[in-house]
């Protein structure tokens, strides 16, 4: 804003002139935004790197290994990619199935697209507790299962590790699927029924038609729904925080307990560093294999 | 809508003209078939959606013994304002909301104030850089928020900010300005840039046709964004929770408390936390397509 008053000359007519003056206002204008950000985000991640590799005497591997050495570790790992390759599939499933349903305008679409976009803001601290009041030993599923007479079942139970993985993939499947959802309808959007009749009246049926000419022509909206995703899905902690406390870890949710309560920033900063290579790597890889394939295609 | 409701019609209503004998049913038939099957799957998935919200709203507006009973009720026979009460009379939890609001509501100012500026300026000018510095925006949308939590939990230890509002209005911030540049870049596309220089030869300075003409035009749009920016900021735990000790958001409060808070305190706290996404996407139901829409573009 304070870069306004710089360029209170008249319009000049000239052509050359307009246009070096243009540049000046615009470099003024994201200024602040990109001092903000170098001090939020380029410096932190600098100190970030230095604590997870710096001791009381200069470089030291000891945080790597005492991160590698804790026991909650790597089933974080094993839990956080497991997570990632079952829910990520399932997620883009659903988001595709109810985004094209809702493309063929079913009788009630405006409140369809209401309650399926809600679980879009709600967080993964807050489902995990939704579900919670589902799956908890006298919660309501188990209370369905006892009005029919069956019998209940302690999901969460911390020997019973299957369902345990189904509950929070579930609860993800609940909260997540909406922001796959949303980015697709915006992508369906834009694209012409046109092109689904003209397959239509050349033969194609439903899934031809989907498979080349809905799917290829929606690649920009999934590759930004996949990558953000994916990203965000090594972020999740809260869910199984909520769900199941700390018999199911998550790679984040170690980086908060090695924060707050073991209160050794070294190893949470290491642990910080994972996520992000793995995120980073994710985004390359996605952008690769989905460039390459466009490529190919044309 | 058009194309499904108006052929069935067109057939029956050019059949009296045309003189076919027969006419095939089988394709409206099919038709009919599909439609049904359409209404059972959007329904069986609005339940999936729909069933645990109205579940969790239970659970939060049973009377406390009932929620120790088994089996649960299903309908609310129990309805008592009882366990919301008790959870909003918990410690921490009424500073808690009052912390939340006070960090969205700054978070909103301070991403807006400095993000404004930007989304003007990347709708507006051909700058040099001006693809790189969108790229930035992107890559900074794409980093895991412990990535910056932990460092700047022993950075602002230094500084004195730690424990504090500022501080996780700062973290908020940071991770809302991306977007918030994004879409307020979109949206200030969409205001024609003809009314601007009408403006400008009517003798208006550039900043006096920016609040004058367009801003006015952009306010509903940036309405809907800062929306979106106050519960982005209310929905964040992690950061919240590793930022600050005594002065928690809500989210951070009920994060840490869960371990030796009883159920029905929980269910509270999951209802507490999801009225505000109700709320929002009915305000925003409108927009949301059109926001995901551009921002990812």
């Amino acid at each position: 804003m304070t870069a306004a008053p710089a360029s209170t000359v008249a319009p000049p007519p000239a052509m050359p002139t307009r246009a070096r003056r243009r540049r000046t206002p615009a470099l003024w204008l994201i200024a602040p935004s990109i001092v903000f950000m170098t001090l939020m985000f380029a410096y932190p991640m600098l100190v970030g790197i230095g604590e997870a590799f710096t001791g009381p005497d200069g470089f030291t591997l000891e945080h790597i290994q005492r991160m590698v050495a804790d026991p909650y570790f790597w089933p974080a790992v094993r839990n956080t990619a497991l997570l990632i390759v079952v829910l990520i599939p399932l997620q883009f499933v659903l988001a595709l199935t109810m985004a094209l349903m809702l493309r063929a305008k079913p009788r009630f679409s405006g409140l369809y697209f209401f309650l399926w976009a809600v679980p879009l803001a709600v967080s993964d601290l807050a489902a995990g507790l939704v579900w919670l009041a589902v799956f908890t030993d006298q919660g309501y599923l188990n209370s369905v299962l006892a009005d029919l007479h069956l019998p209940t079942f302690s999901w969460l139970n911390y020997q019973n590790y299957g369902t345990m993985f189904l509950t929070v993939v579930i609860a993800e499947l609940w909260r997540a699927t909406a922001l796959v959802f949303v980015i697709l309808v915006a992508g369906l959007q834009s694209i012409p029924k046109d092109y689904e009749e003209a397959a239509a009246v050349f033969g194609a049926g439903t899934w031809a038609s989907l498979r080349y000419v809905t799917l290829p022509l929606l690649r920009p909206s999934l590759q930004v729904a996949l990558i953000l995703r994916t990203i965000l899905a090594f972020q999740t902690f809260a869910v199984a925080q909520a769900l199941t406390g700390q018999n199911f870890p998550l790679i984040v949710g170690e980086t908060y307990r090695w924060s707050t309560a073991l209160q050794n920033p070294n190893v949470a900063s290491a642990i910080a560093l994972v996520v992000m290579l793995a995120s980073m790597i994710t985004a390359v890889f996605y952008l690769r294999l989905l460039r390459d394939q466009s490529e190919a295609k044309t | 809508m058009t194309t499904a409701t108006t052929r069935p019609e067109q057939a029956g209503a050019a059949r009296p003209q045309l003189t076919t004998p027969e006419p095939d049913h089988g394709p409206q038939r099919k038709r009919k078939r599909d439609r049904v099957w359409l209404q059972v799957v959007c329904i069986a998935i609005t339940l999936f959606m729909a069933v645990p919200i109205y579940l969790i709203a239970l659970a939060a507006f049973s009377t406390r013994a009932s929620l120790n009973e088994f089996p649960l009720d299903l309908l609310p026979t129990n309805f008592s304002t009882e366990t919301i009460s008790v959870f909003m009379q918990s410690t921490g939890v009424i500073p808690g909301v009052i912390n939340s609001i006070q960090v969205g509501l700054a978070t909103l100012v301070l991403s807006f104030i400095i993000g404004i500026p930007a989304g003007y300026a990347v709708a507006r000018f051909a700058f040099r850089g001006r693809e790189p510095y969108q790229l930035f925006m992107l890559f900074t949308r794409a980093l895991p928020i412990v990535v910056l939590s932990v460092p700047l939990a022993s950075l602002f230890l230094n500084v004195g900010l730690y424990d504090s509002v500022l501080a996780v209005t700062l973290l908020h911030s940071a991770l809302a300005l991306p977007t918030a540049i994004l879409i307020t870049a979109s949206i200030f596309v969409g205001v024609p840039a003809d009314v601007e220089e009408a403006a400008r030869i009517f003798g208006c300075t550039p900043f006096q046709a920016f609040r004058k003409v367009v801003l006015p035009m952009a306010i509903p749009g940036i309405a809907a964004a800062s929306i979106f920016t106050f519960v982005m900021s209310w929905n964040e735990v992690l950061g919240a929770a590793i930022l600050t000790l005594s002065h928690r958001t809500l989210p951070a409060q009920v994060l840490s408390s869960l371990s030796d808070s009883p159920l029905a305190y929980r269910f509270a706290g999951g209802f507490v936390l999801v009225v505000p996404a109700l709320v929002f996407i009915f305000f925003m139901r409108k927009y949301l397509t059109n926001m995901w829409g551009s921002t990812i573009r």
